[in-house]
């Protein structure tokens, strides 16, 4: 599986705010996307997923099979927002979206377990703090099997001791053949991972 | 699509979109879910007619039917704004939008507007028969009315719900979708008066009204969602 971006252009409410991008991934490969805030990282996630319309050039996933013909369907995207609802228990809302998704990979238990919120499932989110909102967030990708994953600022309020487990839940996604695109600021600890340093084009 | 069989995708499908229906119900009935406002302003409207009418039975009976179901027609409008605006804010609708790919977006706006209507409009029906002794009216000029509405009412989700997907970017968007979706809405609501008219009024037909009501909503229960999804699809930013 390989996902492919060229001369990629971006814009929002008509200003571009990147162009010319291009990159190539392999399966088990990571693409870290640097720059000021401002740079275009966030639009460029949501132009790979599809969200925004690319301004030109082309992006492209070729080889996912039948279960993952285009982006959209082999793609988990993770943006600011954690997509939960803090009326539901954190079970609740991860349970609606392994069925919602598909192809269903673990438990709830054990992906809650995996980011460390092993036992809190019953609470409802809205009780949980920022850092935990985040990994009940991530936890989100666990429970249902994508290929590729896209990620805006996934680090963003998690401590020290979570950040490491993500890194090795990233990792381990990476060897088994996965492919992520992140978004961030700080050092997400991805070992050999490419990284695309974004400037402002203005 | 996989490359699964046809019958496992359905079902895969229908169980997926039971799933969102559950949510859905679940997040209407739970704090903050807003599905008691709806009922709320029904009843209050209803409540106050009578002072405004004054205490003419005749006069009251007689309007029942259309203050019921005008009524009910705001009250459906009430809770619209936040049907994709909820999602919208907590990252949730990306995901639906990205879904599109698996299960049509469609569909999943029509399980949101069948969800919704379960939620926040079924209960207005429920309540329209006890109302409806507020007004004076007959045991069978209650009963078409709820009938009526029960017909009805879906049609003025599925309106609706084309309205809220235009408007869902917009912070305080509830009285633009209104504004754009009340004109939509009347043939609806002549069409379920005029069949409420008719169950009482002995030469006005019941059936022919009835029937095209139903028609309306099963035809608005395919082009609403479908407008719907463009909408999103197109909107998000």
């Amino acid at each position: 599986m390989r996902l492919i971006a060229e001369n990629l252009g971006g814009e929002r409410g008509g200003e571009t705010v990147f162009s010319g991008v291009g990159f190539a991934l392999e399966k088990g490969q990571a693409l870290v996307v640097t720059g000021p805030n401002g740079a275009g990282k966030s639009t460029l996630l949501r132009v790979i997923a599809g969200l925004l319309p690319n301004a030109e050039g082309r992006v492209s996933i070729e080889g996912g099979g039948e279960d993952f013909p285009s982006i959209a369907s082999a793609c988990h995207y993770l943006g600011h927002q954690n997509a939960m609802k803090t009326a539901l228990s954190v079970a609740e809302n991860l349970r609606f979206w392994r069925e919602f998704s598909g192809e269903p990979v673990l438990d709830i238990e054990e992906a809650l377990e995996a980011v460390g919120l092993g036992g809190i499932g019953h609470l409802p989110f809205g009780y949980l703090s920022t850092g935990q909102r985040r990994r009940a967030a991530i936890a989100k990708l666990l429970v249902s099997h994508r290929p590729l994953w896209l990620l805006d600022e996934p680090t963003a309020g998690l401590d020290k001791a979570s950040e490491s487990r993500f890194a090795a839940l990233m990792m381990q996604h990476c060897r088994a053949g996965g492919i992520i695109v992140a978004a961030t600021h700080l050092p997400l600890g991805i070992d050999g991972a490419k990284e695309l340093r974004m400037g402002v084009t203005v | 699509m996989s490359g699964r069989t046809e019958g496992g995708a359905q079902a895969r499908a229908s169980q997926t979109m039971l799933a969102l229906f559950l949510r859905d119900i679940r997040l209407s009935i739970r704090a903050g879910g807003g599905a008691l406002t709806g009922v709320i302003f029904f009843l209050a409207v209803i409540a106050t007619i009578p002072f405004g009418v004054g205490p003419d039975l005749k006069l009251l009976a007689r309007i029942g039917p259309a203050i019921l179901w005008i009524a009910a027609l705001l009250a459906c409008l009430l809770g619209l704004d936040r049907l994709f605006q909820a999602d919208r804010e907590d990252g949730s609708l990306d995901l639906l939008v990205l879904g599109n790919e698996r299960h049509m977006l469609a569909l999943t706006v029509l399980t949101k507007c069948l969800a919704h209507w379960t939620g926040s409009v079924l209960p207005l029906v429920i309540a329209a028969p006890l109302l409806g002794l507020f007004m004076n009216m007959e045991p069978i000029s209650i009963g078409a009315t709820a009938l009526t509405l029960l017909v009805g009412t879906p049609a003025i989700t599925f309106i609706g719900a084309a309205g809220a997907a235009v408007a869902v970017a917009l912070p305080r968007g509830g009285l633009l979708i209104s504004v754009l979706v009340l004109p939509l809405t009347i043939p609806v609501l002549i069409f379920g008066v005029s069949a409420s008219y008719g169950a009482v009024a002995e030469p006005d037909p019941f059936l022919q009204p009835f029937l095209i009501l139903a028609a309306l909503t099963l035809f608005l229960a395919v082009l609403g969602p479908a407008a719907a999804a463009l909408a999103l699809r197109h909107g998000t930013d």
